[in-house]
Protein backbone atom coordinates (compact mmCIF):
# COMPACT_ATOMS: atom_id res chain seq x y z
CA UNK A 1 0.00 0.00 0.00
CA UNK A 2 2.77 2.44 0.93
CA UNK A 3 4.60 1.62 -2.29
CA UNK A 4 1.54 2.46 -4.35
CA UNK A 5 1.23 5.74 -2.42
CA UNK A 6 4.88 6.57 -3.12
CA UNK A 7 4.63 5.76 -6.81
CA UNK A 8 1.56 7.93 -7.33
CA UNK A 9 1.80 11.34 -9.00
CA UNK A 10 0.31 13.57 -6.28
CA UNK A 11 -1.02 13.20 -2.74
CA UNK A 12 -3.48 10.33 -2.22
CA UNK A 13 -7.17 11.22 -2.23
CA UNK A 14 -7.93 10.56 1.43
CA UNK A 15 -10.25 13.48 2.23
CA UNK A 16 -13.14 11.18 3.23
CA UNK A 17 -11.01 9.59 5.95
CA UNK A 18 -10.00 13.02 7.24
CA UNK A 19 -13.65 14.10 7.44
CA UNK A 20 -14.56 10.84 9.19
CA UNK A 21 -11.73 11.37 11.69
CA UNK A 22 -12.82 14.90 12.55
CA UNK A 23 -16.46 13.84 12.88
CA UNK A 24 -15.31 11.31 15.51
CA UNK A 25 -13.10 13.88 17.29
CA UNK A 26 -15.67 16.69 17.50
CA UNK A 27 -18.57 14.27 17.95
CA UNK A 28 -16.95 12.56 20.94
CA UNK A 29 -16.05 15.86 22.62
CA UNK A 30 -19.55 17.24 22.02
CA UNK A 31 -21.18 14.09 23.39
CA UNK A 32 -19.06 14.31 26.53
CA UNK A 33 -19.94 17.98 27.08
CA UNK A 34 -23.64 17.15 26.58
CA UNK A 35 -23.35 14.28 29.08
CA UNK A 36 -21.81 16.67 31.64
CA UNK A 37 -24.66 19.13 31.10
CA UNK A 38 -27.39 16.47 31.37
CA UNK A 39 -25.90 14.95 34.53
CA UNK A 40 -25.59 18.40 36.11
CA UNK A 41 -29.20 19.26 35.24
CA UNK A 42 -30.43 15.97 36.66
CA UNK A 43 -28.49 16.48 39.92
CA UNK A 44 -29.81 20.04 40.30
CA UNK A 45 -33.36 18.74 39.88
CA UNK A 46 -32.66 16.10 42.55
CA UNK A 47 -31.25 18.75 44.87
CA UNK A 48 -34.28 21.00 44.44
CA UNK A 49 -36.62 18.06 45.10
CA UNK A 50 -34.73 17.04 48.25
CA UNK A 51 -34.71 20.61 49.55
CA UNK A 52 -38.48 20.85 48.94
CA UNK A 53 -38.99 17.59 50.83
CA UNK A 54 -36.83 18.82 53.72
CA UNK A 55 -38.88 22.01 53.95
CA UNK A 56 -42.04 19.88 53.95
CA UNK A 57 -40.69 17.85 56.89
CA UNK A 58 -39.99 20.99 58.89
CA UNK B 1 -22.57 23.81 44.47
CA UNK B 2 -22.01 27.55 44.18
CA UNK B 3 -22.55 29.69 41.10
CA UNK B 4 -20.21 29.17 38.17
CA UNK B 5 -16.92 31.03 38.88
CA UNK B 6 -16.10 33.90 36.55
CA UNK B 7 -12.67 32.38 35.90
CA UNK B 8 -14.31 29.17 34.64
CA UNK B 9 -16.40 31.18 32.16
CA UNK B 10 -13.20 32.89 30.98
CA UNK B 11 -11.54 29.47 30.63
CA UNK B 12 -14.54 28.20 28.62
CA UNK B 13 -14.23 31.13 26.20
CA UNK B 14 -10.45 30.75 25.89
CA UNK B 15 -10.88 27.01 25.24
CA UNK B 16 -13.43 27.57 22.47
CA UNK B 17 -11.28 30.25 20.82
CA UNK B 18 -8.15 28.07 20.99
CA UNK B 19 -10.02 25.07 19.57
CA UNK B 20 -11.29 27.23 16.70
CA UNK B 21 -7.75 28.48 15.97
CA UNK B 22 -6.29 24.96 16.19
CA UNK B 23 -8.97 23.68 13.79
CA UNK B 24 -8.23 26.52 11.38
CA UNK B 25 -4.50 25.73 11.56
CA UNK B 26 -5.13 22.03 10.87
CA UNK B 27 -7.23 22.68 7.77
CA UNK B 28 -5.79 25.91 6.33
CA UNK B 29 -2.40 26.70 7.90
CA UNK B 30 -0.60 23.34 7.80
CA UNK B 31 0.27 22.16 4.29
CA UNK B 32 -1.11 18.96 2.83
CA UNK B 33 1.27 16.03 3.29
CA UNK B 34 2.78 15.11 -0.09
CA UNK B 35 2.13 11.35 -0.01
CA UNK B 36 -0.77 10.60 2.36
CA UNK B 37 -2.94 13.57 1.41
CA UNK B 38 -5.61 15.03 3.68
CA UNK B 39 -5.87 12.07 6.07
CA UNK B 40 -2.55 13.14 7.58
CA UNK B 41 -4.40 16.16 9.05
CA UNK B 42 -5.98 13.72 11.53
CA UNK B 43 -2.48 13.40 13.03
CA UNK B 44 -2.63 16.76 14.87
CA UNK B 45 -5.69 15.97 16.99
CA UNK B 46 -4.97 12.21 17.06
CA UNK B 47 -1.69 12.76 18.94
CA UNK B 48 -3.15 15.60 21.03
CA UNK B 49 -6.02 13.31 22.12
CA UNK B 50 -3.52 10.59 23.01
CA UNK B 51 -1.55 13.10 25.07
CA UNK B 52 -4.64 14.22 26.99
CA UNK B 53 -5.64 10.59 27.58
CA UNK B 54 -2.26 9.84 29.13
CA UNK B 55 -2.28 13.15 31.04
CA UNK B 56 -5.65 12.21 32.54
CA UNK B 57 -4.33 8.84 33.69
CA UNK B 58 -1.22 10.51 35.14
CA UNK B 59 -3.37 12.98 37.09
CA UNK B 60 -5.52 10.06 38.32
CA UNK B 61 -2.42 8.21 39.56
CA UNK B 62 -1.20 11.38 41.30
CA UNK B 63 -4.62 11.86 42.88
CA UNK B 64 -4.53 8.21 43.97
CA UNK B 65 -1.25 8.77 45.81
CA UNK B 66 -2.63 11.96 47.38
CA UNK B 67 -5.79 10.13 48.54
CA UNK B 68 -3.85 7.28 50.13
CA UNK B 69 -1.72 9.79 52.01
CA UNK B 70 -4.48 12.15 53.15
CA UNK B 71 -7.76 10.19 52.81
CA UNK B 72 -9.40 13.42 51.66
CA UNK B 73 -12.51 12.96 49.53
CA UNK B 74 -11.51 15.63 47.00
CA UNK B 75 -8.66 13.47 45.68
CA UNK B 76 -11.09 10.70 44.85
CA UNK B 77 -13.17 13.20 42.88
CA UNK B 78 -10.03 14.37 41.03
CA UNK B 79 -9.05 10.78 40.21
CA UNK B 80 -12.50 9.87 38.90
CA UNK B 81 -12.75 13.05 36.82
CA UNK B 82 -9.29 12.55 35.33
CA UNK B 83 -9.96 8.91 34.39
CA UNK B 84 -13.31 9.76 32.83
CA UNK B 85 -11.85 12.56 30.68
CA UNK B 86 -8.74 10.50 29.91
CA UNK B 87 -11.00 7.68 28.68
CA UNK B 88 -12.85 9.98 26.26
CA UNK B 89 -9.61 11.20 24.69
CA UNK B 90 -7.88 7.81 24.69
CA UNK B 91 -10.94 6.47 22.85
CA UNK B 92 -10.70 9.31 20.30
CA UNK B 93 -7.01 8.53 19.90
CA UNK B 94 -7.60 4.83 19.16
CA UNK B 95 -10.52 5.41 16.76
CA UNK B 96 -8.79 8.19 14.80
CA UNK B 97 -5.70 5.97 14.61
CA UNK B 98 -7.80 3.27 12.96
CA UNK B 99 -9.24 5.81 10.52
CA UNK B 100 -5.76 7.01 9.61
CA UNK B 101 -4.52 3.41 9.29
CA UNK B 102 -7.15 2.39 6.74
CA UNK B 103 -5.73 4.27 3.71
CA UNK B 104 -2.09 4.11 4.86
CA UNK B 105 -1.77 0.54 6.19
CA UNK B 106 -4.66 -0.79 4.10
CA UNK B 107 -6.39 -2.07 7.22
CA UNK B 108 -8.53 -0.56 9.99
CA UNK B 109 -6.76 -2.56 12.66
CA UNK B 110 -3.67 -4.71 13.22
CA UNK B 111 -2.36 -6.20 16.48
CA UNK B 112 0.73 -4.03 16.39
CA UNK B 113 2.45 -3.44 19.81
CA UNK B 114 1.38 0.24 19.96
CA UNK B 115 -2.23 -0.46 19.03
CA UNK B 116 -2.40 -3.45 21.37
CA UNK B 117 -0.96 -1.63 24.39
CA UNK B 118 -3.20 1.40 23.74
CA UNK B 119 -6.26 -0.87 23.65
CA UNK B 120 -5.21 -2.67 26.86
CA UNK B 121 -4.73 0.74 28.53
CA UNK B 122 -8.22 1.79 27.45
CA UNK B 123 -9.75 -1.45 28.75
CA UNK B 124 -7.92 -1.14 32.09
CA UNK B 125 -9.49 2.28 32.69
CA UNK B 126 -12.90 1.17 31.39
CA UNK B 127 -12.73 -1.55 34.05
CA UNK B 128 -11.84 1.13 36.65
CA UNK B 129 -15.08 2.99 35.93
CA UNK B 130 -17.16 -0.19 35.92
CA UNK B 131 -15.66 -1.68 39.09
CA UNK B 132 -16.19 1.57 41.01
CA UNK B 133 -19.90 1.26 40.33
CA UNK B 134 -19.95 -2.05 42.21
CA UNK B 135 -18.67 -0.63 45.52
CA UNK B 136 -21.26 1.09 47.71
CA UNK B 137 -19.09 2.22 50.63
CA UNK B 138 -17.57 5.61 49.59
CA UNK B 139 -14.34 5.14 51.59
CA UNK B 140 -13.74 1.66 50.23
CA UNK B 141 -14.56 2.86 46.72
CA UNK B 142 -12.10 5.73 47.03
CA UNK B 143 -9.33 3.46 48.38
CA UNK B 144 -9.94 0.95 45.61
CA UNK B 145 -9.96 3.75 43.00
CA UNK B 146 -6.70 5.18 44.32
CA UNK B 147 -4.84 1.85 44.28
CA UNK B 148 -6.29 0.89 40.89
CA UNK B 149 -5.33 4.25 39.32
CA UNK B 150 -1.74 3.86 40.56
CA UNK B 151 -1.37 0.24 39.40
CA UNK B 152 -3.27 0.91 36.15
CA UNK B 153 -0.89 3.74 35.34
CA UNK B 154 1.79 1.13 34.55
CA UNK B 155 -0.01 0.67 31.22
CA UNK B 156 0.62 4.31 30.25
CA UNK B 157 4.46 4.31 29.92
CA UNK B 158 4.19 0.84 28.38
CA UNK B 159 1.91 2.30 25.68
CA UNK B 160 4.05 5.40 25.19
CA UNK B 161 7.30 3.50 24.80
CA UNK B 162 5.87 0.50 22.91
CA UNK B 163 6.58 2.13 19.52
CA UNK B 164 10.19 2.63 20.62
CA UNK B 165 10.82 -0.66 22.42
CA UNK B 166 9.12 -3.17 20.12
CA UNK B 167 9.18 -3.86 16.41
CA UNK B 168 6.21 -1.87 15.13
CA UNK B 169 4.79 -0.24 12.01
CA UNK B 170 3.42 2.67 14.06
CA UNK B 171 5.45 5.84 13.37
CA UNK B 172 7.19 7.68 16.22
CA UNK B 173 6.56 11.44 16.38
CA UNK B 174 9.54 12.36 18.54
CA UNK B 175 12.68 10.33 17.90
CA UNK B 176 13.73 7.94 15.17
CA UNK B 177 11.33 5.51 13.52
CA UNK B 178 11.63 1.74 13.21
CA UNK B 179 12.69 0.62 9.71
CA UNK B 180 9.25 -0.94 9.21
CA UNK B 181 7.26 2.14 10.28
CA UNK B 182 4.61 3.11 7.74
CA UNK B 183 2.95 6.51 7.59
CA UNK B 184 5.95 8.40 8.99
CA UNK B 185 6.66 11.86 7.59
CA UNK B 186 8.97 14.80 8.18
CA UNK B 187 7.18 17.76 9.70
CA UNK B 188 7.63 21.13 8.00
CA UNK B 189 7.84 24.19 10.31
CA UNK B 190 4.14 24.98 9.66
CA UNK B 191 3.18 21.38 10.52
CA UNK B 192 5.27 21.52 13.71
CA UNK B 193 3.63 24.80 14.79
CA UNK B 194 0.17 23.32 14.16
CA UNK B 195 1.11 20.18 16.09
CA UNK B 196 2.44 22.09 19.11
CA UNK B 197 -0.55 24.45 19.14
CA UNK B 198 -2.90 21.44 19.02
CA UNK B 199 -1.10 19.90 22.02
CA UNK B 200 -1.47 23.17 23.95
CA UNK B 201 -5.13 23.51 22.97
CA UNK B 202 -5.99 19.99 24.09
CA UNK B 203 -4.19 20.56 27.39
CA UNK B 204 -6.39 23.63 27.96
CA UNK B 205 -9.47 21.58 26.99
CA UNK B 206 -8.43 19.01 29.60
CA UNK B 207 -8.11 21.68 32.32
CA UNK B 208 -11.51 23.15 31.40
CA UNK B 209 -13.27 19.78 31.37
CA UNK B 210 -11.60 18.79 34.66
CA UNK B 211 -12.95 21.89 36.35
CA UNK B 212 -16.49 21.20 35.06
CA UNK B 213 -16.27 17.51 36.01
CA UNK B 214 -15.04 18.36 39.51
CA UNK B 215 -17.97 20.72 40.03
CA UNK B 216 -20.27 17.91 38.91
CA UNK B 217 -18.61 15.53 41.39
CA UNK B 218 -19.08 18.01 44.24
CA UNK B 219 -22.72 18.48 43.27
CA UNK B 220 -23.23 14.69 43.27
CA UNK B 221 -21.69 14.55 46.77
CA UNK B 222 -24.00 17.33 47.96
CA UNK B 223 -27.06 15.48 46.63
CA UNK B 224 -25.88 12.25 48.26
CA UNK B 225 -25.38 14.05 51.59
CA UNK B 226 -28.85 15.64 51.46
CA UNK B 227 -30.40 12.26 50.67
CA UNK B 228 -28.73 10.80 53.75
CA UNK B 229 -29.96 13.70 55.91
CA UNK B 230 -33.48 13.12 54.60
CA UNK B 231 -33.50 9.44 55.46
CA UNK B 232 -32.05 9.90 58.98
Amino acid sequence: MLMSLILQQGPAETTNYMVFGYVIIFGSMLLYVISLYLRQRSLKQDLTLIEDLQEGQV
Amino acid sequence: MGPKPRLLTVLDVVTIIMLAIATWMVFFYAPMEAVMGNVQRVFYFHVAAGWVGMLGFLVAAGAGVAYLRTARRKWDLVGLAAVEIGMVFAFVNVITGAIWARPIWNTWWTWDPRLTTATIMLLIYAAYLMLRQGIDDPDRRARFGAVYAIVGFLSVPLTFFSARLFRTIHPVVIGSNQPGAEGAFDMTPLMLQTFLFSLLTFTIIFADLMWHRLRLGRLADEVEQKKLELTV
